[in-house]
C-alpha cells in the first residue's frame, strides 16, 4: 500500500454509519466557544457526499426559520461527534443541488421502502 | 547530533488536530542515511560526514564510486551528500542516521528544487497585474513599458521580464513537524515544500 495512503487509514474514522444522498441525517457536531465545548445537533438532507480518503466531505442541507443553510463537514473530522441516520432517502441522483430551488412541498425527498 | 538528513517528497495530505483543525502536510520520506566517508579538519579542512542514500544496484554505479562505497560496507546508494558536523569523529563509517533524530514540534527548513515552469509570462513569474480582459483592452499579459527614453538609453539590470522560471534550489524555512513516523521513514510537514513528488529533499532542523 501506498505509505499516504497508508497514514491516511489510520486516522479516517470507521464509526460514521454508511449514508447516502438522500438520507436525512442527524450530525451532533462539536461546537468550541471559547473554552466550553457543547455538542450541537445539525439535522437535514445529504445533498452530496464527496469521494476521497481524509478528504472526503458531505453537504447537509436544511430549513432553518424558513432559510435555507447548508453545512460542509469533513467527514474525517474529530469535530463530528457522531451521525445518526433518520430516514432514507429514495433519490435518482447522486448530487441533489435541485433541492436548492424547491420550496415547501416539493422539497420532500420521499422515503426508500425497505 | 545531526541536524539534517535527506529524503524524498512522497506528496501531499491533510491532518486533523485535536481541536477539530484541518491543516495541509506533506508526507516525506526520510531516507536512512549512510555514512560511507568522514571528512576532517586535519585532511579536508572541514569538519563532515558524507552520506549515502537510496540503495542502488551494484551494477548501476560507477566503478570509481562503487570502489569508494566499499570502504563503508557492501551497499551502494543513488545518491551522496554531504552534512556539515561539529565533529566527525562522533560518527562511524557505516553508520545509519534515520528519521529519529526529528521531533514532533520541532521546526525545520526544506530544500529542493522547485517545479520548473518554463519559460514564463510576467504575470506568472513576477505577479504582475496584467491588462483588463474586456472593454476593448488588446494588452492582456504584456510586461508593458520596460523604462523610460533616451535618459537612460537602455533597460535597467535586473528588470522583471518573463523568461525561464522555477527548477531552482528553493528553501522554505520554519516548516513544522507533524508526525514523525520512525518504522516507516516518514515525517509530516505542515504546509507544501518544494518540488514534485519523488524529487529528492534537504531537511535542517531550524532555530529562530
Amino acid at each position: 500500500m501506498d505509505i499516504i495512503e497508508g497514514l491516511e487509514r489510520e486516522q479516517m474514522r470507521l464509526d460514521i454509519p454508511d449514508f447516502k444522498p438522500g438520507d436525512t441525517i442527524k450530525v451532533h457536531a462539536r461546537i468550541k466557544e471559547g473554552d466550553k465545548e457543547r455538542i450541537q445537533v445539525f439535522q437535514g438532507a445529504v445533498i452530496r457526499k464527496r469521494k476521497g480518503r481524509m478528504g472526503a466531505t458531505f453537504t447537509v442541507r436544511k430549513i432553518s426559520y424558513g432559510i435555507g443553510v447548508e453545512r460542509i463537514f469533513p467527514l474525517h473530522s474529530p469535530n463530528i461527534d457522531r451521525v445518526e441516520v433518520v430516514t432514507r432517502g429514495k433519490v435518482r441522483r447522486g448530487r441533489l443541488y435541485y433541492m436548492r430551488k424547491l420550496k415547501g412541498k416539493a422539497a420532500r425527498i420521499k422515503e426508500k421502502r425497505a | 547530533m545531526v541536524g539534517m538528513l535527506f529524503g524524498k517528497k512522497l506528496g501531499m495530505s491533510r491532518y486533523f488536530l485535536e481541536e477539530g483543525k484541518s491543516i495541509p502536510v506533506t508526507i516525506v520520506k526520510v531516507a536512512p542515511c549512510v555514512v560511507v566517508q568522514k571528512k576532517t579538519s586535519e585532511k579536508d579542512g572541514y569538519e563532515a560526514i558524507q552520506v549515502g542514500f537510496e540503495p542502488q544496484k551494484e551494477a548501476r554505479v560507477t566503478k570509481p564510486l562503487r570502489g569508494h562505497f566499499k570502504k563503508a560496507g557492501e551497499r551502494c546508494f543513488k545518491h551522496v551528500r554531504e552534512i556539515h558536523v561539529e565533529s566527525a569523529d562522533a560518527f562511524e563509517v557505516g553508520q545509519e542516521i534515520k528519521s529519529d533524530i526529528f521531533a514532533v514540534g520541532e521546526r525545520v527548513a526544506v530544500t529542493g528544487r522547485s517545479k520548473g515552469r518554463g519559460f514564463a509570462g510576467v504575470v506568472k513569474r513576477w505577479g504582475f497585474a496584467g491588462g483588463r480582459d474586456t472593454h476593448g483592452c488588446r494588452s492582456h499579459r504584456v510586461p508593458g513599458s520596460i523604462g523610460s527614453s533616451s535618459d537612460p538609453s537602455h533597460v535597467w539590470k535586473g528588470k522583471k521580464l518573463p523568461g525561464r522560471m522555477g527548477d531552482k534550489k528553493t528553501t522554505i524555512r520554519n516548516l513544522m513537524i507533524v508526525d514523525v513516523r520512525p518504522d516507516m521513514d516518514v515525517i509530516a510537514l505542515r504546509g507544501a515544500v518544494p518540488g514534485s513528488k519523488n524529487s529528492i529533499l534537504r531537511i535542517a532542523r531550524f532555530e529562530g
